[in-house]
């Protein structure tokens, strides 16, 4: 559907943390996130009075595999700047970045545009820089607020991925950033599971209106919402005859809107200057080494020709690092017959159940997984009994209980399909036609919906065991009708 | 590996020292139960670092600078920590908060600054080494003031991991005795390599000085004896310079046009940094503690108020200014091409002559409270800074004096020619022994 | 040139806190300065300066962090390993 009225505008900031073992600036462990506040701090990134950074080269190696990736230029000489503003979590006073020398310019991301057919967006430039620490808000009003700070975060390196405002819809955006984020996992530079190792800055205008800075986003889905929040608040505003006001504003995940940030957070002007502890970078000649491993699309396109994978089912699948791979592990050194099932499955369903009980696929064994297709491919259980055997096996890793196989779960819970038309079977659609005789009239009457109603009940009798298939045929036949 | 300790309970009527450690241990080395004194600017594991401001009493680092782990490692005994002017923005070292240090050669004048604990301590022989830290003269300055020998380093030879910045681009961590050998001695152990400081070149020192200069070609700036500097310092500095021809040197007379704004370019580029270094004193980690129950910017502001002396406080408005939007272009930017051209001009200079000397100081030392008008008490730094901006080595070697204070010789070299430098200072040291 | 409403906003953009009583000889003396430093107008050149310390990093290996005490033994204030801080809302 075209997008009526006027032309929405969005540009992204990216802040992705690198998957380096150590800080930016000091050799302190980066996997802090199992452990107590200050205990991965070192002089460095706690910023002690003497301290000096000492640059991380994985760090920007990992920068350069992105900017050769999304098609940057790395310029000739790059250098670290001081933004200087004042906040406890920031140790030294001043985020050490990059300023008017970053790593990469120019490049572009090719996203599927919302009318379809393919859009490219482009990228203004890429930079490293550090992390601050972390606040945690304490208190009330009555007893007081105050501000408790972990330093493990410190120093953490950071890319920022900068993008034009290329994007037409919240849609985008969200489109735009899946593919920065899979992209950016394929590199082995990003794990987007580690929590909060993702932050993004929208900026979103309506064409001829200011622009509305929204910081502080922290999901996927929060990209999406927030902007479409800002479309509709930024549109009511205009349709009322009213200025959209240029401010920045803060997304709060929980209500799902945007608050204006007109704190007493004075006008920044954070003064950059170039970091004097640190040395300029020529690395160039480094991007001709790089060799990029196989990328989302060129994923996707293979999956498609080796696996026969639909364009929608091979687009899921290798939207996410971990759901390629597991497919491919699933489908592993016999393909054949696995292939299309696997991708439903793995696509359609596993992702689902995964999502709605909030767990890793990491968590998912992938032989087991196998194991279940197969019990579904061969006939020995209906899809319906798949589904209820693959719940049973989540619930089971996410409870941390015993692990049984699928096979012993079919067993268990006596699931294993009715085979052909036994009395039993003859018997259920016998009751479910004599307890439905308006749905039996409907299908008489030429609704084959109708039918699908019956078979559903009849399922519903036999607690899904039987083949619907079967089911379907059984009861035209007993209802004396043809099939069409 | 402590091998004993010495006993060191110096008459410290001077205001020397800041921390006087009475029970230092030591061990074997080349400085073997030498008492050495440190700059309180330079970080001490387990002995209160601060840096003569109240914003870090009471700070104790859980770290040694380099140059501490490397004179604990030589066999020294780290005496005590010593007074300086507050982060080492001053000439005189009466920008202290805890009160000024005197003049060993005269109680009613200043030591020089910022090092002056430093130099007053070795001056006095309650030390006979002392590190100090040089960023626009602070060695140099307190060495001719207090009559003793001081080097600052080439830019990146002594690791400043553990300095406690005032400005980065410009300072280094270097050796003040009361003669060249010991300087030299110290440089030794100071100087080379470190990993955790990125600005540090794998350059070390290892000389013992040598007093032959013959053929030696010395230039002499017409800017260093012009207008600004006193008579009677030009006539000793001019003496000195001729018992240096005595022994085999010749004298070439040279310009250095970029004096004209070395000085501006100096201030604008370490307040500047200043301004950003001195920033994270906001007395949650470390100092004296914060208002939480102020919010974080009055806290904030409370905290610097009361910690920074006035001098500090002028020099980060000073650097915050340079540094803002619209104004960044004017001054930092500016100052970094006119320290490119300083850098220049003596590489110019050094081509044709080996080293290049005047005096260190326009004047003998100040009365105490004598100045304090901010402006004028910059402009006493004219001759020193230049060789920050520069970054090369240069010392200042005791060579007479006038009006009964001591006059300093500064002998300026190439970029990691501190060895030649020496020889100089050494060779007139000799002469005049 | 400089008036005192520049001086205290350069106070409020540094948060250096400076009185009243103090604003005034502040100012006189930036203005001196400040004046002193219209030399660097004068200054050419383009500032490319040598460049040879290029590229200096270190390779990604972990180090052994301080010890929780360590970090937080000279904060004034700290509850459950953590550091407190004047609030920020």
């Amino acid at each position: 559907m075209g997008e009526a009225g006027p032309q929405v505008i969005v540009g992204l900031e990216v802040h992705c943390q690198l998957d380096t073992k150590s800080k930016l600036f000091c050799g302190c462990s980066t996997d802090y996130r199992n452990d107590g506040a200050n205990t991965h701090v070192c002089p460095v990134c706690l910023g002690l009075p003497g301290s000096m950074p000492v640059l991380n080269k994985k760090a920007i190696e990992y920068a350069m595999r992105v900017a050769k990736a999304l098609s940057c230029e790395v310029i000739h000489e790059s250098e670290f700047s001081r933004k200087n503003y004042f906040y406890p979590d920031l140790d030294k006073a001043y985020q050490i970045t990059q300023y008017d020398k970053p790593l990469a310019q120019g490049g572009h991301l090719e996203i599927d545009g919302d009318e379809g057919g393919a859009r490219r967006i482009r990228i203004t430039r890429i930079h490293v820089e550090e992390d601050p620490g972390r606040l945690v808000h304490m208190g009330n009003a009555e007893r007081g607020r105050y501000s408790l700070v972990d330093y493990n975060r410190a120093g953490i390196p950071l890319i920022e991925i900068v993008s034009e405002p290329d994007m037409r819809s919240p849609k985008e955006a969200r489109k735009f950033l899946n593919k920065l984020r899979a992209t950016l996992e394929y590199l082995g530079v990003f794990d987007s599971e580690k929590e909060g190792s993702l932050r993004v800055d929208a900026n979103i205008s309506i064409a001829g209106s200011e622009r509305v800075e929204v910081k502080n986003i922290t999901s996927y889905k929060g990209v999406e919402k927030a902007l479409t929040f800002e479309v509709t608040r930024q549109k009511n505003l205009l349709r009322r005859g009213q200025k959209v006001e240029r401010e920045t504003r803060h997304f709060l995940e929980a209500r799902g809107i945007t608050q204006s940030a007109r704190s007493k957070e004075q006008e920044h002007d954070y003064r950059y200057f170039p970091e004097p502890d640190l040395r300029p970078l020529h690395v160039r000649s480094w991007v001709e080494g790089i060799v990029l491993p196989e990328l989302p699309d060129a994923r996707r396109e293979r999956f498609m020709a080796q696996y026969g994978c639909s364009q929608s089912h091979a687009r899921t699948l290798t939207g996410e690092l971990r759901l390629a791979n597991f497919y491919e592990k699933v489908v592993g050194p016999d393909p054949k017959g696995l292939c299309a099932p696997a991708a439903t499955w793995i696509a359609d369903t596993l992702t689902g159940e995964l999502n709605y009980r909030d767990m890793s696929l990491d968590a998912v064994d992938a032989e087991r997984f196998t194991a279940l297709i197969r019990l579904i491919q061969d006939g020995t259980i209906t899809d319906k009994s798949g589904v209820e055997v693959l719940r049973v096996m989540l619930d089971q890793r996410m409870k941390n209980e015993q692990d049984e196989t699928p096979s012993r779960i079919v067993t268990r819970l006596n699931l294993a399909k009715t085979a052909g038309d036994t009395g039993e079977l003859t018997a259920v659609i016998s009751d479910v036609i004599a307890q439905n005789s308006k749905a039996v009239e409907d299908y008489r009457n030429g609704k084959n919906g109708a039918l699908n109603f019956l078979v559903g009940q009849a399922m519903k009798k036999t607690r899904g065991r039987s083949d619907p298939g079967e089911l379907n045929r059984m009861i035209i036949r007993m209802l004396g009708t043809r099939e069409a | 590996m402590v091998l004993s300790e010495i006993r060191f309970e110096p008459d410290d009527r001077y205001n020397a020292f800041l921390t006087i450690c009475r029970k230092a241990p030591c061990g074997t080395g080349p400085l073997a139960g030498v008492a050495v004194a440190v700059k309180d600017n330079i970080s001490t594991k387990g002995i209160e670092t601060t840096c003569a401001s109240r914003i870090l009493k009471g700070y104790v680092p859980p770290y040694d600078a380099h140059v501490v782990e490397l004179l604990r490692q030589s066999g020294a005994a780290i005496a005590g920590k010593t007074n300086m002017d507050e982060f080492g923005m001053g000439t005189t070292t009466e920008n202290s908060a805890f009160g000024p240090t005197l003049n060993p050669a005269d109680t009613s004048r200043v030591p020089g600054g910022s090092s002056g604990g430093s130099a007053a301590a070795v001056a006095a022989g309650m030390v006979r080494m002392a590190l100090g830290t040089d960023t626009g003269g602070s060695i140099r300055c307190p060495a001719a003031f207090c009559g003793i020998v001081g080097l600052k380093p080439t830019y990146g030879r002594v690791s400043r991991f553990g300095l406690i910045a005032y400005s980065n681009s410009l300072e280094q961590i270097g050796p003040m005795a009361k003669n060249v050998s010991d300087v030299s001695l110290l440089m030794q152990v100071i100087a080379g390599h470190d990993r955790r400081d990125t600005t540090s070149y794998n350059r070390p020192y290892r000389h013992t000085p040598d007093a032959d200069i013959k053929g030696l070609k010395i230039g002499i700036p017409k800017e260093y004896f012009g207008a600004g500097v006193d008579k009677k310092v030009a006539d000793v500095v001019q003496r000195a310079l001729a018992r240096l021809g005595e022994l085999g040197a010749t004298s070439v007379p040279c310009s250095i046009p970029s004096m004209e704004y070395a000085l501006a370019a100096y201030y604008v580029t370490c307040t500047s940094e200043a301004s950003s270094n001195l920033a994270r004193f906001d007395g949650v980690r470390y100092g004296p503690a914060a208002n939480t129950k102020k919010s974080w910017h009055d806290a904030y502001r409370d905290v610097r108020r009361a910690g920074f002396g006035t001098e500090v406080r002028r020099r980060i408005m000073l650097g915050t200014f340079a540094l803002s939007s619209g104004y960044y272009g004017k001054f930092y930017a500016k100052a970094q091409v006119a320290k490119e051209n300083v850098r220049k001009d003596f590489t110019r200079i050094l081509a044709d002559v080996d080293v290049i000397a005047g005096p260190t100081m326009p004047t003998i030392a100040f009365k105490l409270g004598e100045k304090s008008d901010p402006l004028s008490m910059y402009l006493a730094d004219i001759l020193t800074v230049p060789v920050n901006l520069a970054g090369i080595p240069a010392i200042s070697v005791p060579c007479g004096k006038a009006d009964g204070m001591p006059v300093g010789l500064q002998i300026m070299g190439r970029p990691f020619a501190d060895e030649r430098v020496v020889d100089v200072a050494y060779a007139y040291e000799q002469a005049v022994a | 040139m400089v008036t005192e409403k520049d001086v205290q906003h350069i106070a409020e953009l540094a948060d250096i806190g400076i009185d009243a009583g103090e604003l005034g000889t502040f100012t006189a003396q930036f203005n001196a300065i400040l004046d002193y430093f219209d030399v660097l107008d004068r200054v050419q050149g383009d500032g490319a300066g040598a460049r040879d310390l290029i590229n200096v990093m270190r390779e990604d290996v972990v180090e052994p962090s301080l010890p929780q005490e360590d970090v937080l033994r000279n904060a004034p204030a700290q509850e459950g390993g953590f550091i407190r801080a004047p609030r920020v809302m």
